[in-house]
């Protein structure tokens, strides 16, 4: 079968790539498919802390990684995986195109999803209004009002980033006080044009079909419980995309991060994980952490298909 | 690849005989950057299908007000003169690719 591989990297972010081109060295025959170019790190604006880098934004080095990968002849298909299969020998895999792939071994590189509010209207209004990316976003909301939720270092740099545009920033905290860093909390007090709304969730986001126009807050806010505002940005983190593997049976950690052992394997043999997704690396969540792991899986997996081939085994056997 | 303003946007796109893809795009947003890699590979496998342009949203402010365009980046794409498909924020390439082979 010509959509038949020994590896597949799920995840084109800082691991996934890495993890392709230790593959690639190692000859092993493989295919890297995701649907986010660079992951996470195409977000971050600037990257000051990668080795050989002063300072690089991380689209800049996220581009830089693609190429690398793609002058080894590595095949990188563009899209989601959405649903994953145990066979006997092998996984199979099928994408969004409905286009069906097979591996040996898979490495899950699927990073973190942005956390969504999940209330009406957020997709309704996405683009309309609602944003994940006050670093692309701001400019559309000059002179306008705006709202972020979130209580994070992530969440109150938003804040003061919008309101060097906007007019009027709300920030939307569920919990009193802030958990942004002292030095974060300090500077978005001296805003004059950011208002601190604690204690409170966002219900609903409200509009009028083709622009949204306000929120439902669950409690009132200086005397209704309705806030106009032209713009909503959800700077509420990011959940391991763990939906693929969880159901085949891959070991979670307590907050649902993919279980790995010192060499990136998990507890079904021929599935390794590594970067974001993973938690071996702990809190850090970095771009160095994402490369050095997905090192580590495609050297496992390495190990792992020599180590198949020479017991002439089901890849999968267990033990 | 076409660089599309607020001046000639009605000719190079509404005017346009076959189907357009607009990226909406600012120097500042990162996933803009992985959009951007992606339409120019576009741009050079459907050249016979499609016309690919892009449209900096802070120098032409017009366009992107006009078609509503406030989360980037976002593809449009146009069709005679009418927008015919829409993808908010950094996409795969074989969504585009999905969208092109029905336009």
């Amino acid at each position: 079968m010509s959509n038949s591989y020994d590896l597949i990297v799920i995840g084109a972010g800082p691991a996934g790539l890495t993890a392709s081109l230790y593959a690639s060295r190692y000859q092993i025959s493989h295919l890297l498919i995701g649907s986010q170019l660079g992951g996470t790190m195409v977000w971050a604006s600037m990257v000051e802390n990668y080795p050989g880098f002063d300072s690089i934004t991380g689209a800049d080095l996220a581009q830089k990684m693609i190429e690398q990968v793609k002058k080894l002849g590595v095949e990188i298909k563009n899209t989601g995986v959405i649903e994953i299969k145990r066979k006997e020998t092998n996984f199979e895999l099928k994408t969004e195109n409905d286009e069906f792939l097979e591996a040996k071994a898979l490495i899950i590189a699927t990073g973190t999803q942005r956390q969504k509010l999940n209330i009406p209207g957020e997709a309704e209004y996405l683009g309309k209004g609602v944003s994940y990316c006050s670093t692309c976003d701001a400019t559309f909301f000059k002179e306008k009002t705006v709202a972020v939720v979130g209580g994070s270092n992530a969440a109150v740099m938003s804040a003061i980033h919008l309101a060097s545009f906007a007019q009027k920033v709300y920030l939307i905290y569920r919990r009193k006080p802030l958990r942004a860093d002292p030095i974060w909390v300090e500077r978005i007090q001296k805003e004059p044009k950011i208002e601190i709304i604690y204690e409170t969730n966002a219900l609903e986001i409200i509009g009028n079909g083709s622009l949204m126009t306000g929120l439902k807050l669950d409690k009132s806010y200086q005397g209704s419980q309705e806030l106009k505002v032209n713009g909503i940005f959800i700077e509420i983190g990011g959940v391991p995309g763990t939906d693929l593997v969880k159901v085949l049976g891959v070991e979670l950690d307590e907050k649902g991060y993919v279980r790995v052992k010192p060499d990136m394997s998990t507890n079904i043999p021929g599935i390794f994980a590594a970067g974001d997704v993973a938690n071996a690396s702990g809190e850090l969540q970095q771009i160095i952490t994402a490369a050095s792991e997905g090192a580590l899986a495609a050297n496992s997996v390495y190990r792992y298909l020599e180590r198949s081939e020479k017991q002439g085994s089901p890849y999968l056997k267990e033990g | 690849m076409i660089e599309l303003t607020d001046k000639n946007f009605k000719e190079e796109v509404l005017l346009c005989r076959i189907p357009v893809l607009v990226d909406f795009w600012a120097p500042w947003c990162g996933p803009c950057q992985m959009t951007g890699m992606i339409i120019e590979e576009l741009d050079k496998e459907c050249e016979d299908k499609i016309k690919v342009g892009k449209l900096n949203v802070d120098e032409n402010p017009q366009v992107a007000v006009k078609y509503g365009v406030m989360s980037i980046p976002t593809v449009v794409f146009f069709k005679e003169g009418k927008e015919i498909a829409r993808k908010i924020g950094l996409e795969g390439k074989e969504a585009y690719l999905k969208i092109i082979s029905n336009v």
